[in-house]
């Protein structure tokens, strides 16, 4: 029997092992990588939630998790256009080293 | 214990397993492939959960689509190794400390939360039919999300043109 | 027949845009051009001012006075009941003021071309000589006293300007400054007595007679004469009435010609108009205020002809004069005791007398200052002993100042002996102590004008300096100034000046009423003054001279320190004001109240120095605090 907490309880592990990755990596390509773990952890989330608690009602989490992958496919196709771009201008992309938008 | 369970079971240990591995492990290409089997994992849950369609869509576009933009990405900038290890030793043991609290914290919120819902019962193939999906993709209405669907056409677009405007060669 | 002189408001104009003419666009043109254009200026506007004074006086008199025309006055700050006005008030005192501002700022326009010519800042020079005779005419034609205070004001800050006109110069700088301070201390005190007078009269205008202007200024009666007095200490300051004088004296580093129009002939008489312009409230709220003012003035005028008689630089013997010659209009305004006079005018006599002094005053003593320009300009020196039998060098500068000096004396038929002759009786009116202190301080006059006189134009001769530059006259530039102020010392005298100035308007002719007997005793008594100062400074040797300075040291010696009046201000200011209030308030200042602020300013300083290690950039940095936030706020939300 698969209960609700263990789903829940698995999207969260995946959500803080991709905290935890975007707090220590240095490449920002891997931190775009723990990102995309985050994103996944909570799109788990809309789907649980719907499946578990308004099945048969609406299907607004299936979506909202639908939407969310599209989105996230958008957000790559630029996050990884910028890294690109940046590293033909500073051939580093190290995380604390672009730290030139500061104050 | 069925086989949905078993089935559960597995996907949750590939899940755990690769999401750690994915932020623990120095190489970023290895990171990428940690990330696919966990995106590959999630599908499967999806399936598990009787979303099938989403289950597809995940496989597609995430594992298959964006994770291979990655891929691409790592390899062109010369996807140099992510020295973990560079980082302070205070600097990850306060993260994970961080980490590890912000995961008590749910968990117990989880718990306390005590959802009162029926288990997950046998999977049921029909609880939401390409059908419906299609026709709430196109309609208006309580179940509608046509405008949500056009608002994303739109940003995908964007997006395209975008990432080769940033991305060109000058 | 207000619509008739509304060409007056040219006076005003005509020399601020000359003003601001030469002092924007100034230093694009040439000395010569800039000159001209401020005396043309200043020559419309004196031939708009004669006029102005043939139309004013030549219109029909209503109830035997001439009456007060406003051409032009507008709100310029309506404050509930008391308004700001601005405008144009023509009545006998102000264009007898207008005439004698014209008249002496058009003859120093000339002479400047000769005595600052080559000067560096000459456009400036005009600039400001400009400015000051468009505020000496607002002041004069002020509808209200908020507009005189203004102008007032004005006259102050360019006096300033003038003064320190060579700015390079120490002493020049330091008794600008000196002029301007102590100015602006007696006119704190004319804006407290305009702000007293304001606001339990609700008016500031001039216009007495308006009923309901007259019912609110009786109805104020009670503390009229303490506003009044404020005034009046805002007047002595102008004036340089004692202890207000000491910046006089100092202010002739200016350029002579400034000194001779500002500081003999027009700024200086300010205190006086205002006193004459407020006179009919001080003869009907304050008459023995008015008194006091007597006693101050009589005093003064004793005090500088004293002090006159030992000064060896022949400006500040000018200067001294001048306080004891508006020394001497005061008192004749203060000995007024009458408000409402018959034809005899037995009690307000002193006002006509008071304002006919000023005008003849104002001729004769532009007159000697310019001579004095002349001979600086000459000798290149202020002092007496670089002079001496310059009658052989400067023919025209000698005749001039001789009659002016007669004038001043009070000879006949010059003009000076009207007017003093006028000051005299109506002094003697008052009472005859004040009469016989005046004759005695006019017996002074006489002697210490001829002492300047013998020592400039006779006496020792410094042959050492002459012979290595020969003194000469400056010019027709220079010499016609002053050929045409002497023309009008000559004439002045006659004009009928009662007629046309008195304190209730009719005509008043003083011949008819002349004293013959004052006035000869008042003539006989400068012939002696003359005689002796002949006696003593003619020769070349002056035996009697040095005896008297011999046998009386100390006394010479406080005259020629003006009685150490300086060093007491010095004094009082530095070691008392300055040493024991000013120093402990700059210390307040400077440690408590810029401390607080400093050490604010500091404090975020170096908060903002300690937390701007967040803002360190780094992306993960911020998500981990971010995250800190996130996670204590949830954990207290589960709580």
């Amino acid at each position: 029997m698969i209960q609700i907490n263990c789903l829940l309880i698995l999207s969260a592990i995946m959500m803080f092992a991709g905290i935890f990755g975007f707090l220590t990596r240095r490449s920002t390509l891997a931190i775009l990588l723990s990102i995309e773990l985050m994103l996944n952890a909570a799109d788990i989330n809309f789907a649980v939630f719907n499946r578990f608690l308004f099945s048969g009602q609406n299907n607004d989490g299936f979506f909202f998790t639908l939407f969310s992958i599209a989105i996230t496919a958008a957000e790559s196709a630029i996050a990884i256009a910028i890294m690109i771009n940046i590293y033909r201008h500073l051939k580093d992309l190290s995380a604390d080293k672009l730290d030139k938008m500061k104050w | 214990m069925d086989s949905h369970n078993i089935m559960f079971f597995i996907l949750a240990a590939l899940i755990l397993f690769s999401s750690i591995a994915c932020v623990l492990t120095k190489s970023i290409l290895r990171a990428a492939t940690y990330l696919f089997f966990a995106l590959v994992g999630t599908a499967g849950i999806y399936f598990i959960l009787g979303y099938t369609f989403l289950g597809a869509v995940q496989l597609m576009v995430y594992a298959g689509g964006v994770v291979v933009l990655y891929v691409f990405a790592i390899l062109l900038t010369r996807g140099r190794k992510d020295q973990l290890s560079q980082n302070t030793k205070t600097k990850i043991f306060a993260s994970a400390l961080l980490s590890l609290a912000g995961l008590g914290i749910f968990v117990f919120a989880i718990l306390k939360g005590n959802f009162a819902t029926n288990p997950l019962a046998a999977p049921n193939e029909g609880i939401l039919s390409m059908n419906d999906v299609g026709s709430s993709m196109l309609s208006t209405g309580d179940n509608g999300f046509l405008l949500p669907f056009e608002a994303v056409s739109v940003l995908l677009l964007a997006c395209i043109v975008a990432a080769l405007v940033i991305a060109r060669k000058r | 027949m207000e619509n008739q002189f509304i060409f007056t408001l040219l006076i005003l104009l005509l020399p601020l845009a000359s003003f601001l003419f030469l002092g924007l666009a100034g230093h694009k043109l040439s000395h010569k051009a800039a000159g001209l254009v401020g005396t043309i200026c200043l020559g419309i506007v004196a031939v708009l001012s004669y006029y102005t004074a043939i139309r004013y006086f030549g219109s029909p008199r209503v109830d035997g006075a001439f009456q007060p025309v406003v051409p032009i006055n507008i709100s310029w700050l309506p404050l509930g009941k008391l308004s700001f006005d601005m405008g144009i008030l023509l009545d006998p005192i102000s264009v007898v003021m207008l005439i004698v501002i014209s008249t002496v700022s058009l003859m120093v326009h000339i002479y400047s071309f000769g005595y600052m010519h080559g000067e560096r800042g000459f456009q400036r020079y005009y600039a400001f000589l400009s400015l000051f005779t468009m505020s000496m005419l607002g002041l004069v034609v002020a509808t209200n006293i908020f507009q005189m205070y203004l102008f007032w004001e004005l006259v102050g800050v360019s006096s300033y300007l003038l003064i320190g006109f060579f700015y390079t110069l120490k002493p020049a700088i330091a008794a600008s400054k000196k002029a301007f301070i102590v100015t602006r201390f007696a006119d704190m005190f004319f804006l407290i007595g305009i702000l007293i007078y304001g606001f339990y009269t609700k008016t500031f205008s001039f216009d007495f007679t308006d009923a309901e202007n007259a019912r609110n200024i009786a109805g104020a009666a009670f503390i009229l004469p303490t506003a009044l007095f404020l005034m009046f200490l805002g007047g002595a300051g102008k004036s340089a009435m004692f202890p207000l004088h000491i910046w006089l004296p100092d202010a002739m580093e200016g350029p002579t010609p400034v000194s001779a129009l500002i500081h003999a002939a027009t700024m200086v008489v300010a205190g006086v108009y205002q006193v004459a312009r407020l006179f009919p409230l001080w003869i009907q709220y304050a008459p023995e205020t008015l008194h006091v003012v007597a006693w101050i003035g009589a005093f003064t005028a004793f005090y500088a002809a004293a002090v006159a008689c030992a000064q060896s630089d022949i400006k500040r013997v000018l200067a001294f004069s001048t306080i004891s010659q508006i020394a001497f209009m005061m008192v004749a305004l203060g000995v007024c005791t009458e408000a409402t006079t018959g034809h005899g005018h037995e009690g307000s006599l002193g006002y006509m007398a008071s304002m006919f002094h000023l005008f003849t005053h104002a001729m004769f003593k532009a007159t000697l200052f310019l001579c004095a320009g002349c001979l600086i300009h000459a000798v290149h020196s202020n002092e007496m002993s670089m002079m001496g039998g310059m009658r052989k060098y400067m023919p025209v500068t000698h005749w001039t100042f001789l009659i002016a000096c007669l004038a001043i004396s009070g000879i006949p038929p010059f003009s000076g002996f009207f007017s003093k002759d006028e000051i005299l009786s109506a002094s003697f009116a008052y009472s005859p102590v004040m009469g016989w202190v005046m004759t005695g301080i006019a017996a002074m006059t006489a002697f210490y004008m001829f002492r300047l006189y013998y020592g400039i134009f006779w006496g020792t001769e410094n042959k050492e300096h002459h012979s290595a530059h020969t003194p000469h006259e400056g010019g027709w530039v220079m010499t016609f100034p002053l050929i045409f102020l002497t023309i009008f010392t000559l004439v002045a005298g006659f004009i009928p000046f009662g007629k046309l100035v008195s304190a209730d308007g009719q005509a008043y002719d003083f011949l008819a009423h002349f004293d013959w007997k004052l006035g000869a005793t008042s003539c006989l008594i400068a012939l002696v003054s003359i005689a002796l100062a002949t006696y003593i400074y003619k020769g070349e040797k002056q035996p009697v001279a040095d005896r008297l300075q011999a046998a009386m040291p100390r006394l010479h010696k406080w005259a020629y320190k003006r009685f150490y009046l300086d060093e007491v201000y010095q004094y009082v200011t530095h070691q008392i004001i300055f040493k024991h209030i000013s120093k402990p308030l700059a210390w307040f200042d400077r440690h408590i109240i810029d401390g607080f602020f400093n050490f604010l300013a500091w404090g975020t300083h170096e908060l903002g120095f300690e937390i701007r290690g967040f803002q360190s950039g780094s992306i993960q940095k911020y998500a981990f605090i971010f995250l800190l936030g996130a996670i204590v706020l949830i954990f207290i939300m589960i709580l």
